[in-house]
């Protein structure tokens, strides 16, 4: 280790990032907050009126998706650089033998900011395990981490405003803290599969290569930009463009009939329908926003969405490696029930 | 001659890292012997729980996310 050289190296390419970030950021605020303007100008310029349905739909899709762009691009970038203060081993580390409740609430939180790929479930739920964190709080750990991301955050936001994005993260911490505290409480360690509670893992040959320079973090918010934006575009454009279509062709009311707030089996029919249906929130969200706008109730919504991201079923045959069916069927069962219950309290509220 | 396991399920991003490093040893003239480590019971055995890993000579180097071409360089050199 040469500490000076290290400091010297560091701060030169810090530079560029100190004065390009606050230049970045000023210039997404200065276009975030003339979006309307830019649209109008847009539509007028192509000769449509807002009048007609074909304006309409030609304004909602050049307003929205440059504010969810811009959006995502923000948040992505942001979390890109909180997730490397939290690596999995010191998320594992912060719960190894934390207790049911107050360890719950950690690990649902840690759930959004640790990096976490559904292709790493098995190694993370086996590596949580083998390091002394209690299986219900690796529950909360695994619900809240793919259902609280970044790419349906700031697609709530964007869509549909902060009131109902903070209500969806609260929501969801809470479904992956009781979820994964009633879990514990059933006490299901013997529905692990046998090879798993055999395992003595190695914990000795795990990395050491937490300890990031700021330069190292920024570009890790870059690169996730890069591979989150990068993938995610086309079901933001398409799905936008589909939103955009039934914003300015499908009648008014036309979904308070099968999806309004009055239809009670509406919210456990949109958390069935969601289980099997695998996609990201990207591209469902905006088709979401406009079956609103056309009388579809929040509440329902936002179930059908939570069990898309939530409880998939390529996720299900993943941790099926690890799980025997009756811990996946108490899986399943709890949060689903968690879903559901709050997709009435919102249609209740709202 | 190094002996370089890649631990992942198959998911794109481990294929991905064991076509890197097999590249850059070429580019290098490195002699190494590329396994790739599909068993989970084995990956875990190594501690890793964000694939893909690498692992030289027995040594965790690299856990979570393909490595780049700067980092794989440094191991082979």
């Amino acid at each position: 280790m040469h500490p000076e050289t290290v400091t010297t190296t560091d701060t030169h390419a810090l530079r560029p990032w100190l004065w390009g970030l606050p230049l970045a950021a000023a210039l997404w605020v200065a276009v975030y907050w003339h979006l309307s303007d830019l649209a109008d100008l847009l539509v007028s310029a192509a000769g449509l009126s807002r009048a007609t349905h074909w304006g309409e739909a030609t304004h909602f899709f050049l307003y929205d998706t440059p504010k969810v762009l811009l959006l995502l691009t923000g948040i992505v970038f942001l979390m890109g650089v909180i997730q490397t203060f939290f690596a999995p081993e010191r998320t594992r580390a912060l719960l190894a033998g934390r207790r049911l409740g107050i360890g719950n609430a950690m690990a649902a939180s840690l759930g959004i900011v640790t990096p976490f790929c559904s292709c790493s479930a098995v190694p993370l739920f086996i590596g949580f395990l083998s390091a002394g964190v209690p299986l219900g709080i690796t529950f909360s750990f695994l619900i809240a981490a793919p259902m609280i991301n970044e790419i349906a955050l700031a697609l709530l936001l964007g869509l549909f405003g902060w009131k109902v994005a903070a209500l969806y993260l609260g929501m969801g911490l809470l479904i992956a803290i009781v979820a994964g505290l009633i879990i514990g409480r059933l006490k299901m360690e013997r529905y692990l599969e046998d090879w798993v509670r055999a395992i003595h893992q190695g914990t000795a040959a795990a990395p050491s290569n937490t300890s990031y320079t700021w330069v190292e973090r920024f570009e890790a918010g870059w690169h996730h930009v890069r591979e989150i934006v990068g993938k995610v575009w086309p079901y933001v454009l398409v799905g936008i463009g589909l939103g955009a279509a039934i914003h300015g062709f499908v009648p008014q009311d036309f979904m308070a009939s099968f999806m309004g707030r009055d239809v009670w089996w509406a919210v456990p029919a949109a958390v069935v329908l969601g289980v099997p249906m695998y996609t990201n929130a990207a591209g469902i969200l905006p088709i979401v926003e406009a079956l609103i706008g056309k009388g579809a109730a929040l509440g329902t919504t936002l179930a059908f969405m939570m069990s898309v991201i939530a409880l998939s079923a390529p996720e299900m045959l993943i941790l099926r490696k690890v799980l025997k069916w009756p811990l996946i069927a108490t899986f399943i069962g709890v949060v689903a029930t968690g879903i559901l219950l709050v997709g009435y309290v919102f249609n209740l509220v709202l | 001659m190094k002996t370089i396991k890649v631990l992942g399920s198959g998911c794109r991003n481990c294929q991905t890292t064991a076509q890197l490093i097999a590249e850059v040893a070429k580019a290098k003239g490195v002699d190494i012997a590329l396994e790739k480590v599909e068993s989970m019971a084995e990956i875990v055995g190594f501690g890793v729980m964000s694939t893909p890993g690498v692992v030289i000579d027995g040594h965790v180097v690299h856990a979570g996310g393909v490595p780049d071409r700067k980092k794989i360089e440094g191991w082979l050199g």
